[in-house]
């Protein structure tokens, strides 16, 4: 695995970003009037843009004193033209194909990282964290399966391998990516996220975000993230390869004191959130 | 002892002629003496008269802070004359342009390239060292204490506070206040706010009740509403921060290219007039070329 760490974080460099919002950067800011709020929805609505983006501001070229957590905590601590710039050198970069391996359809990963993402902030709500903090829940769930991202572009005969023997054999893709590449996406975007200093609590959401277990740095964001990624699937909203839905963990369970089902019968608003979401990438 | 003069205190671009004699015409440029060092703001084209004056310094040691990259706070690095000059040790210190992975060195080197000037980069005969720096770092150039903070303009802008014994200034570089980009009915603002709050109080805890405030000021306040967004104060907004920093003295600077001396006298009494209260300070002053005070 270090040696394909090294390799991919190399790469990722290069990672293009998602079709839809590259398009939408590219023709907003060559308006000169382009509406800030505007764009920093396209850029928080991308995990790629989003992962870059917090990548750099949290990095050594600004050694900004305090860790930067979302897309607008960037744009007031670094400057909104910094931002907007940073969002048209990544869309200069090129974009994502349409589909990955195995006809894997980036749309629909998309909606299912959104769907991780507005889900995992109206739990976070429900637990009471204040609008604030509920940010952080969104980031984490839209950047949970980035690794997935990186596998699927740097990696898409491993991964198109990996997702076959999901649809064949009926295992986990987790495990899958284990057999064909020697890692999950979870512990490569966890690493990748860790390299580039996004704040712990988001590393932990990325590489735990599989994790049945209780461990010393979960955290409550993680168990929004778990939970919401088992309820997007569930309610069969968006795809991203993993066929099999995870047990809620007994853990994340009791941190909302009911089960599955009832939790997910327990978010007001999911179907509006969700409805945001699809009509986002529509337009 | 600690004392600066203004060499430049033009924003944009360089503003010669007979309606801008009194207060100058050149860009960004201020000369800071703190103890036996020679310590210098910017290098927009005041930095060439500068030059002129330092002959009986060489061999010269100097220490040039860019708060940002922005044309008219580099555009005298080229014309000044001691980086020609052997013997002469020149440090300059300025952020890192997160877009590009350029540094300091990489933005001179551009302007010295065969399109733009005769002289390259490696040809200059002077000790050039280049520093870059991350938010809040300290330099300690022999007593004197250099830190910078994040401003916000379109660009990474270091504002820089500079401390020699128990004597203070801080320079903005160019700098509008963060204003929120959504509406009071957006689900977002308030969020938006609360980081606004965070980021001014970064900025007003460290420059807190420095002796001298060097303030980018380039709008009224009637001006501004046009210029929303494009990295520059007002008259208010310099007032209000030097109040709540509660600083002893404050300078306006980076006037406005097509700004005349009357009518920047003019404006500069007309915001005073509007204050409600004067307590003895803070006191506000023109920024005027060639003016010193001593701290």
């Amino acid at each position: 695995m270090g040696d394909l760490h090294q390799q991919l974080v190399q790469m990722v460099d290069k990672m293009p970003a998602f079709p839809g919002s590259v398009n939408k950067v590219l023709q907003m800011t060559s308006a000169i009037d382009c509406a800030p709020k505007d764009l920093v929805q396209v850029i928080e609505h991308d995990p790629v843009m989003m992962a870059k983006i917090l990548k750099l501001v949290n990095s050594a070229y600004f050694g900004l004193s305090r860790e930067i957590t979302s897309i607008k905590h960037g744009v007031v601590f670094v400057g909104l033209n910094t931002i907007k710039n940073l969002a048209i050198s990544i869309a200069t970069m090129g974009m994502l194909p349409k589909t990955g391996p195995a006809g894997l359809s980036m749309n629909e990963f998309l909606l299912h990282s959104l769907g991780t993402a507005s889900i995992a902030k109206l739990l976070g709500k429900q637990l009471g964290v204040t609008s604030d903090k509920a940010t952080d829940y969104f980031v984490g769930g839209l950047l949970h399966d980035i690794g997935k991202v990186v596998f699927t572009q740097f990696m898409p005969q491993e991964m198109e391998r990996a997702l076959k023997r999901v649809e064949v054999e009926g295992i986990s893709l987790p495990v899958a990516e284990m057999i064909e590449i020697g890692a999950d996406h979870a512990q490569l975007g966890g690493m990748l996220a860790e390299k580039w200093q996004l704040p712990h609590a988001l590393v932990t959401c990325i590489k735990e975000h599989h994790s049945a277990e209780l461990k010393d740095d979960s955290n409550k964001v993680l168990d929004c993230v778990i939970a919401a990624n088992i309820i997007v699937k569930q309610v069969g909203f968006g795809s991203a390869g993993n066929l099999i839905e995870d047990r809620l963990p007994d853990h994340v369970s009791a941190r909302f004191g009911m089960g599955l089902d009832e939790l997910q019968d327990s978010i007001r608003n999911l179907d509006e959130e969700l409805e945001k979401a699809t009509a986002f990438i529509r337009v | 002892m600690l004392q600066f003069t203004f060499r430049g205190v033009r924003g944009s671009i360089a503003s010669p002629g007979s309606k801008t004699v009194k207060y100058g015409g050149n860009t960004t440029c201020i000369e800071v003496r703190a103890g036996d060092e020679l310590i210098i703001l910017d290098a927009g084209t005041g930095i060439f008269p500068l030059s002129q004056t330092l002959f009986p310094e060489f061999p010269l040691t100097c220490h040039i802070f860019i708060t940002h990259t922005h044309w008219d706070h580099i555009q005298g690095l080229p014309f000044f004359i001691p980086m020609f000059v052997a013997g002469n040790s020149i440090k300059i210190y300025g952020g890192q342009d997160p877009v590009t992975g350029n540094n300091v060195q990489d933005v001179l080197s551009r302007q010295l390239e065969y399109a733009f000037f005769p002289i390259r980069e490696a040809e200059l005969s002077a000790d050039l060292e280049y520093i870059s720096l991350s938010e809040n770092q300290v330099t300690n150039i022999g007593n004197v204490e250099v830190v910078n903070v994040l401003m916000n303009h379109p660009a990474i802008d270091y504002g820089y506070k500079v401390t020699c014994g128990n004597k203070s200034l801080f320079f903005t570089g160019d700098h509008e206040w963060p204003y929120n980009i959504y509406d009071p009915e957006d689900d977002d603002y308030r969020l938006f706010e609360d980081h606004i709050a965070q980021k001014r109080k970064s900025i007003i805890d460290m420059i807190k009740e420095v002796d001298v405030l060097i303030v980018d000021t380039a709008y009224t306040d009637d001006e501004y509403p046009a210029k929303k967004g494009w990295g520059h104060g007002s008259f208010s907004s310099s007032i209000a921060m030097a109040q709540e920093a509660g600083v002893k003295h404050c300078f306006f600077t980076h006037h406005e290219p097509t700004r005349s001396d009357e009518s920047l006298e003019k404006i500069f009494k007309e915001a005073l007039d509007k204050c409600p209260n004067k307590p003895e300070y803070p006191k506000f002053y023109l920024a005027q070329e060639a003016f010193t005070f001593k701290i």
